[in-house]
């Protein structure tokens, strides 16, 4: 069974059809990196299979069931998060705040729930960042506790939307190695969008690549070329190998990242 | 004793007992409408209240019922329009004069209502009657059941609106019901200190409990005990100084809130130095 399944899917936001003729097969425990310039569809794709927006035409299976919102099986980091910098609860009472939170009824934390807690707090090695007020955390730490709120319930495909955003390029290091390790430990599905390639590189299996309202997996070899890179993101890209094998993207215009470049489409 | 003479008044013992019952309902939806920045909405809405207030004892019914339903269309039309409402202030501002307006015009056609309007505008909690702590009572329970049943998406949603959103839950069903209960909540609020003092009770002890605080329940439970603490120490000083209760409850409010200001968290110290970390230039 896989792990994320799209079968002839078309997605269409406010009248306008965004991808269309949507075919993939993800199978459990894949690292994937969602690639495509901005207004490609990344986070309209991430909302279909939250089951937030049904597909137009064909389906969308998590795990042999249909996506549906507030499944158990997937968690979800989404990419607007609310200002953090004057949250007034400490590290624990914001994960709390997620745990059973789409239920009705008083916010009671039952043991089960404060093993829950713990267990994601400890995953994401934020223990010690639990009784520390959300407002003085750092960026790096602030995303390692949205990532502990994402792991409760222990979900088995793991939706992360731009994670590295706003992060200094050390700590999008962190994020991503920490993601591929939970990953390993927990045999998670990761589908993980990002503007900024380099950091990812290492960690990820297959790349979709979203591009003119079509959406295709492939391997990374053949998706992370100067060629197929130019051509998704319309600007000048090359893919250089270093004598270790590892890949580095570079813009034309000779920077690393290539949202600085991106041409809204 | 100063306490049993206070307790020999009938007055005192139902303004004793409808204070309480107001500020646990004011402490605990006040936590939640500061955590959800919406402090201005409890203001706006009690302005409405003003309206329906004056407008109920026109046609012969009792304030309450008038100030209740106004506040409750209020709400529930504030919650409809959610995020259309965010940066039109002109806009809010501009219908909440009208409300105020209306209210002087149908003062205007009942002109023996001129000393219950400063009751209305500025609160008479000596002045409640025994059926009146009826009345609260039962909107307290209303609106603190209400609370009870949305609390925990209400909680998701305030904190981070976008996962309780993929999670499943109705932004705005959630933001209705609770600005249902926010114009239960003001209503109630303002038979205590009146229309205009309704931050002393509603935003004031709520907010110091957020600096307090950063434990959900811990924060929940000193906002709801500042609330009755203020209104019980403004019912004595009053009954102490013959000034008007809703001054006491307006300056013990301010005086936490300031007080709550001095008050510094361990580790804010290291807060600045992480910030200092996070702007200083690359070596």
């Amino acid at each position: 069974m896989n792990a994320v399944e799209l079968t002839g899917v078309a997605l269409a936001r406010g009248g306008r059809t965004v991808l269309a003729g949507v075919d993939a097969h993800i199978a459990p425990g894949e690292f994937i990196a969602i690639l495509g310039p901005n207004g490609s569809g990344k986070t309209t794709l991430l909302q279909a299979i939250l089951g937030l927006i049904q597909p137009a035409r064909g389906e969308i299976r998590i795990l042999g069931q249909k996506a549906t919102p507030g499944a158990a099986t997937v968690g979800y980091l989404p990419q607007k998060r609310g200002s953090i910098s004057d949250m007034p609860l400490r590290g624990w009472d914001f994960v709390a705040s997620a745990v059973k939170g789409e239920r009705w009824g008083l916010p009671r934390i039952k043991a089960e729930d404060r093993a829950d807690i713990a267990g994601a707090l400890a995953l994401v090695e934020a223990t010690g960042l639990a009784a520390r007020p959300m407002a003085q955390l750092s960026g790096g730490e602030v995303q390692r506790m949205l990532l502990a709120k994402a792991l409760l319930g222990r979900p088995k495909v793991l939706l992360l939307d731009e994670p590295l955003m706003s992060l200094d390029l050390r700590f999008q290091a962190g994020v991503v190695a920490l993601v591929r390790r939970i990953q390993k430990d927990l045999g998670l599905t990761v589908l993980f969008t990002a503007h900024e390639l380099n950091p990812l590189l290492e960690a990820i299996d297959r790349v979709f690549y979203l591009a003119e309202g079509r959406a295709a997996l492939g391997p990374v070899d053949e998706i992370v070329t100067s060629e197929m890179l130019s051509r998704l993101y319309r600007t000048p890209i090359d893919v250089i190998r270093l004598p270790d094998g590892r890949r580095i993207v570079v813009s034309a215009h000779g920077e690393i990242d290539i949202h600085a470049h991106h041409h809204d489409l | 004793m100063l306490i049993t003479t206070i307790f020999d008044y009938d007055f005192m013992r139902t303004a004793f007992a409808a204070g309480t019952i107001v500020a646990i309902v004011a402490g605990a939806v006040g936590y939640f409408l500061v955590l959800r920045n919406l402090a201005f909405a409890g203001h706006a809405l009690s302005h409405v209240g003003f309206a329906g207030a004056t407008g109920a004892v026109l046609v012969g019914v009792a304030p309450l019922w008038g100030l209740v339903s106004f506040t409750l269309a209020a709400g529930i039309a504030m919650g409809l329009l959610g995020e259309r409402l965010r940066g039109r202030d002109v806009a809010v501002g501009i219908i909440l004069s009208l409300a105020l307006g209306f209210g002087v015009l149908f003062l205007h056609f009942y002109t023996s209502f001129a000393t219950q309007t400063t009751s209305l505008l500025f609160g008479n909690v000596l002045g409640v009657s025994i059926g009146g702590v009826w009345n609260l009572f039962a909107l307290a329970v209303a609106a603190l059941v209400g609370l009870g049943i949305i609390s925990r998406p209400l909680l998701f949603a305030s904190v981070d609106p976008e996962m309780a959103e993929a999670r499943g839950v109705s932004l705005r069903r959630v933001s209705v019901l609770f600005l249902v209960v926010v114009a239960l909540a003001v209503a109630e609020a303002t038979q205590v200190v009146g229309i205009l003092l309704v931050f002393s009770l509603m935003v004031g002890p709520a907010a110091a409990a957020l600096r307090l605080s950063n434990r959900f329940t811990m924060a929940l439970a000193i906002s709801i005990g500042f609330a009755v603490a203020q209104t019980w120490l403004g019912i004595v000083m009053a009954f102490v100084t013959d000034w008007p209760p809703s001054f006491w409850i307006t300056l013990i409010s301010c005086l936490t809130y300031g007080c709550s200001l001095l008050v510094t968290w361990p580790g804010r110290a290291r807060y600045r130095k992480i910030v200092a970390r996070d702007v200083a230039p690359a070596p």
